[in-house]
């Protein structure tokens, strides 16, 4: 990629960030404007799938929200996020975990991972 | 006052807006560039100042083109455009010009030359629609009907047919300029422009005012 390009990435990119796999469960801090207020609002689910590339990473976190699957894709970098919590870990074995979407209850868990 | 400034196509990004918001922009390396000719209305009929951009090698100069810079007593530039202006007096030879004419929020127009896409049929250079891909059809991506039969028994002047594509001046119109970066002369603009990476773009003021 273009050095100019490159510098001006790294310049956005944030150094406050806490590693996060594929499979953990996780607590999104969304900083939210509603109305000219903020307020703090929590995401929790299961990181799904990582995209790659520099400033413009991205995660996304799936929730069963009563009944409904909702997922959610963050801007690793993006300003937005006041902070992510690692609830738990989970034993995965690929890193996309799009058959999570078919299952429901029970069977859309994760085994602990073990250390 | 009309402005203007030439200008390097580095690529594209993304960066993050005041609320967090994701904008997609193009970096663009931008001057500086300097004046080579001032036209005046008593002169030349209208007003408008002459710009250079870019280094070259002394001996890729041809003789006029020597002459040329000599006259205006600036280094031998790579390319040379044409910005209108409504007052070419106040200028002078040699000045240089830098992004600074810019400034953050206001709307530009950028004029590239579109990236070549060679001999391109109906469907891609006009968006004709086609026909079906399967069912036993015989007609997938054919122009069709050119026209009607014994009158007027020729094909209108402007039918849209195959041919080239791109590679042809394009201006894009009230594009929004992101950031202005002084000290490395890099200009993001809001979304896409015409043209390669690495292309010449001109960068002007909205003639529309981004209304």
């Amino acid at each position: 990629m273009n050095n100019i390009i490159e510098s001006l990435e790294k310049e956005q990119m944030r150094d406050d960030l806490i590693n996060i796999h594929v499979g953990d469960t996780v607590n999104v801090h969304l900083k939210i404007i509603e109305g000219g207020k903020e307020r703090v609002q929590v995401f929790k689910g299961i990181i799904i799938r990582k995209q790659n590339g520099g400033a413009r990473e991205t995660f996304t976190v799936r929730k069963v929200s009563f009944g409904i699957g909702v997922e959610k894709i963050f801007p690793t970098h993006s300003p937005k996020i006041v902070k992510v919590e690692v609830l738990s870990k989970g034993h995965i074995r690929r890193s996309r975990l799009y058959f999570l979407r078919d299952r429901v209850g029970k069977r859309a868990r994760l085994k602990e991972k073990r250390r | 006052m009309l402005k203007g400034i030439l200008g390097k196509k580095t690529g594209m990004t993304q960066v993050f807006g005041k609320n967090g918001e994701i904008i997609p922009v193009t970096v663009i390396e931008a001057g500086p560039c300097v004046v080579t000719q001032i036209k005046t209305c008593k002169k030349d009929g209208y007003s408008a100042i002459q710009i250079g951009y870019g280094e070259i090698k002394d001996n890729k100069v041809n003789k006029p083109a020597k002459g040329h810079f000599e006259k205006a007593k600036v280094e031998n530039k790579r390319h040379l455009a044409e910005i209108s202006v409504e007052e070419s007096e106040k200028f002078k030879l040699g000045q240089p010009i830098t992004i600074d004419i810019f400034s953050e929020g206001e709307k530009t127009d950028v004029v590239g030359i579109s990236k070549g896409k060679g001999f391109a049929g109906v469907v891609k250079r006009w968006g004709f629609g086609g026909g079906p891909d399967s069912h036993g059809s015989h007609f997938h991506r054919a122009p069709g009907s050119i026209g009607m039969c014994a009158t007027p028994s020729r094909v209108l002047k402007g039918r849209k047919f195959p041919g080239h594509m791109g590679n042809s001046r394009v201006t894009v119109q009230n594009i929004e300029v992101v950031r202005v970066e002084k000290e490395r002369n890099l200009l993001l603009l809001k979304g896409s422009i015409p043209g390669a990476n690495g292309s010449l773009v001109l960068i002007k003021d909205a003639v529309k005012g981004g209304k």
